[in-house]
């Protein structure tokens, strides 16, 4: 029965809001905009820690990662048709960091080479990784053929390589490729397998693009030293760089950020030019949170405003209400209605219109998180909870700002309302 | 002053009613002190001059107001002991108005004003609107019932005003000058229908100043200053 009733009174709601179609639509734009402003502050904050959470899924909570970078001023040097360019980390700032750093686990090495690489008559440039079995338990890789390297494969003096999928894709080999010979510049390779590539190649673990092919670093570093030779144009450029990145991984989560400060300093102290970057993936679930909080701030205070100056118009709206339905009060009072029941009528009357606003604000508020990815190509996750608190919020708007208004027409004495003009 | 006694009892019984408004220093005695039975079944008129206390004491009796001193029984009922909500639903249960305003919600159609005691009494929809079509029918506007109030004649405005105070089936009906806003051929009809109410047993107390008017009222009553002057 007061399922019926309640029913009954939404539709006179609606109804005499869609007597003044205009004026209603006006009260609700604030509740409209409040809302609008709490489902897109959800959306990006959602967004930004849900990409950070990604990121540093894919890149280990518990790791720092270090990466060489050819400075600037390094590009210029040199007039002659040879130019030589020494940068980045070196095998001793792998040392220092071992040796220095008590809260590190371990530390993993990566050399990136190009070389070429013949399989079965095919002849590519490729792109090979020097590193050591960890780079495969640190970073994870899912197997898709054969075995990923071992740390025997240090000791054994085989040669094992294995490749991405990616590698094996451009070198058009098969799962049955396990097994064969790849000759990588002049030494011979026996596969060992094949793994998932990288995903996503902004912020990977792995330089520039994708990789082709992972082999041990000894290996590599016997094999092809540390000085690169690339020709391009009538001039040769010359590089020497030890290693391309480190990957340190540290005990616990609550010692990365003050290792990462160590390591910074050190590299500051040895280094003396910026031909290396540190990146802390833990520090991009800070960032995502500061993120998150400035959207929140700035979000909030806009949804704050909203709510209030729309529940205030809409507290105004529905005391001009009452003032006009007088004498309909004065009406159903003599007619038997209890006084609770009129502030039921208008309580659920001021619900309905914050509810019809905070519908048309969700609206909204699903529309601006998708604008904010096209424009600023920022992440935004709209939740199911997110749509339940607007919604909670603008009936609470209704009822909050709803009550003064009804409470005072269930208080008018039925005689005065009854003669109201 | 003789007490009314019929043979069918009392509706409402009035002792020593009393019903004071305080203007600033000036005591406004509205009903000063009003004793008065009205039977079960009887049909009264109230007359008097502008401001003799007719809508005061109307109100009183529709349980709108309480007096601020003496006793009022309804159905021996003592109405002055109870709280806003126990009169609510006296309203509901026992009475039904009908304004010399009409009084009909703009907003709503016949159909939905007729239904409106019925939707505080918690009928359920199918049973209101049947007996919303019963009532209009009774009072003539059978083929009126999606119609707006305002796109109807003060005629029949208030022949749905009455269908509406009938839809509770009330055992009183209360009228403040009914026919005040409509002319004689008009008044006539909304005459010929409380008559007909009457006559099924409905008890009717009706304010008026039309002598034509009050002379189709089986009694009437006079009343000035706040008292009973006489009654016929
Ligand atoms: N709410 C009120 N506050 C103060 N005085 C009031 C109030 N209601 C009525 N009165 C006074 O009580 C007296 C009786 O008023 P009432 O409305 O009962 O007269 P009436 O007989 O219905 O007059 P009319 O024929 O003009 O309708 C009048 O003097 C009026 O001024
Ligand atoms: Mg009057």
């Amino acid at each position: 029965m007061i399922v019926a009733r309640t029913i009954l009174n939404i539709r006179l709601g609606l109804k005499t809001l869609m007597l003044h179609k205009l004026r209603s639509m006006l009260t609700m734009l604030g509740v409209v905009f409040g809302v609008g402003s709490v489902v897109a502050m959800l959306a990006v904050g959602e967004g930004a820690s849900m990409q950070a959470l990604e990121q540093i899924r894919s890149l280990g909570s518990h790791n720092i990662i270090i990466d060489s970078i050819k400075p600037i001023d390094d590009e210029q040097s040199g007039d002659s048709g040879a130019r030589m360019s020494v940068y980045g980390i070196t095998y001793n700032d792998q040392m220092r960091i071992a040796e220095s750093f008590g809260d590190v686990r371990r530390i993993v090495p990566v050399k990136v080479l190009r070389q070429e690489g013949r399989l079965a008559g095919r002849a590519l440039d490729l792109r090979v990784v020097g590193t050591t079995h960890e780079w495969f338990e640190l970073v994870q890789r899912p197997l898709l053929a054969g075995r990923v390297l071992v740390g025997e494969d240090l000791h054994r003096g085989g040669n094992p390589v294995v490749l991405t999928e990616f590698g094996a894709r451009r070198l058009l080999a098969a799962s049955n490729v396990i097994g064969q010979s790849l000759r990588i510049g002049a030494y011979v390779y026996e596969v060992v397998g094949i793994v998932e590539s990288e995903e996503g190649v902004a912020g990977g673990q792995t330089p520039d693009q994708q990789i082709d092919a992972y082999i041990p670093i000894q290996v590599a570093r016997q094999r092809y030293g540390d000085i690169s030779v690339r020709r391009q144009a009538g001039s040769q450029e010359i590089e020497q760089v030890d290693l391309h990145q480190l990957i340190v991984e540290v005990d616990e989560l609550e010692h990365v950020e003050r290792t990462a400060a160590g390591i910074a300093a050190m590299f500051e102290r040895f280094h003396g030019r910026p031909d290396y970057a540190i990146r802390v993936p833990l520090a991009l679930l800070r960032q995502a949170e500061a993120t998150k909080r400035t959207f929140n701030i700035v979000l909030g205070s806009i949804a704050g405003i909203s709510l209030l100056v729309g529940g205030i118009g809409i507290m105004n709206i529905m005391l001009a209400s009452v003032t006009e339905r007088t004498r309909e009060i004065g009406v159903r009072r003599a007619i038997g209605a209890k006084r609770r029941q009129i502030t039921g009528q208008f309580l659920i009357e001021t619900m309905v219109l914050s509810g019809l606003g905070g519908a048309v604000g969700i609206g909204f508020g699903v529309s601006i998180p998708a604008l904010i990815t096209m424009i600023a190509d920022m992440p935004t996750v709209i939740t199911g909870w997110s749509i339940f608190l607007s919604v909670g919020i603008s009936l609470s708007v209704g009822i909050v700002f709803g009550l003064y208004p009804a409470v005072r027409a269930a208080n008018l004495d039925p005689i005065v309302a009854l003669r109201h003009e | 002053m003789t007490l009314q006694a019929t043979n069918k009892g009392a509706a409402i019984e009035l002792r020593e009613v009393r019903k004071t408004y305080i203007m600033g220093s000036q005591e406004v005695h509205a009903l000063a002190g009003v004793t008065m039975t009205f039977g079960i079944g009887e049909y009264w008129a109230i007359m008097g001059a502008s401001g003799s206390g007719k809508s005061t004491m109307l109100n009183l009796l529709g349980c709108l107001d309480r007096p601020t001193s003496g006793n009022y029984r309804l159905y021996r009922e003592d109405v002055g002991s109870l709280d806003d909500n126990r009169l609510s639903d006296l309203r509901l249960r026992y009475l039904g108005f009908v304004f010399q305003s009409f009084n009909l919600i703009p907003q709503l159609t016949v159909r939905e004003n007729i239904e409106l005691p019925l939707f505080y009494l918690g009928w359920d929809a199918l049973h209101s609107a049947e007996r919303a079509a019963e009532l209009a029918e009774q009072v003539g506007l059978g083929d009126r019932l999606g119609h707006r109030p305002a796109e109807l004649s003060g005629g029949q405005q208030q022949r749905v005003a009455v269908a509406r105070a009938l839809a509770n089936d009330p055992k009183i009906i209360l009228a403040d000058e009914p026919t005040g806003n409509l002319d004689s051929s008009t008044s006539a009809q909304i005459m010929d229908l409380l008559q007909t109410l009457n006559e099924q047993g409905k008890t009717i107390v009706m304010v008026t100043h039309e002598s034509d008017i009050a002379a189709r009222a089986g009694r009437r009553l006079h009343m000035r200053d706040g008292l009973i002057d006489r009654m016929e």
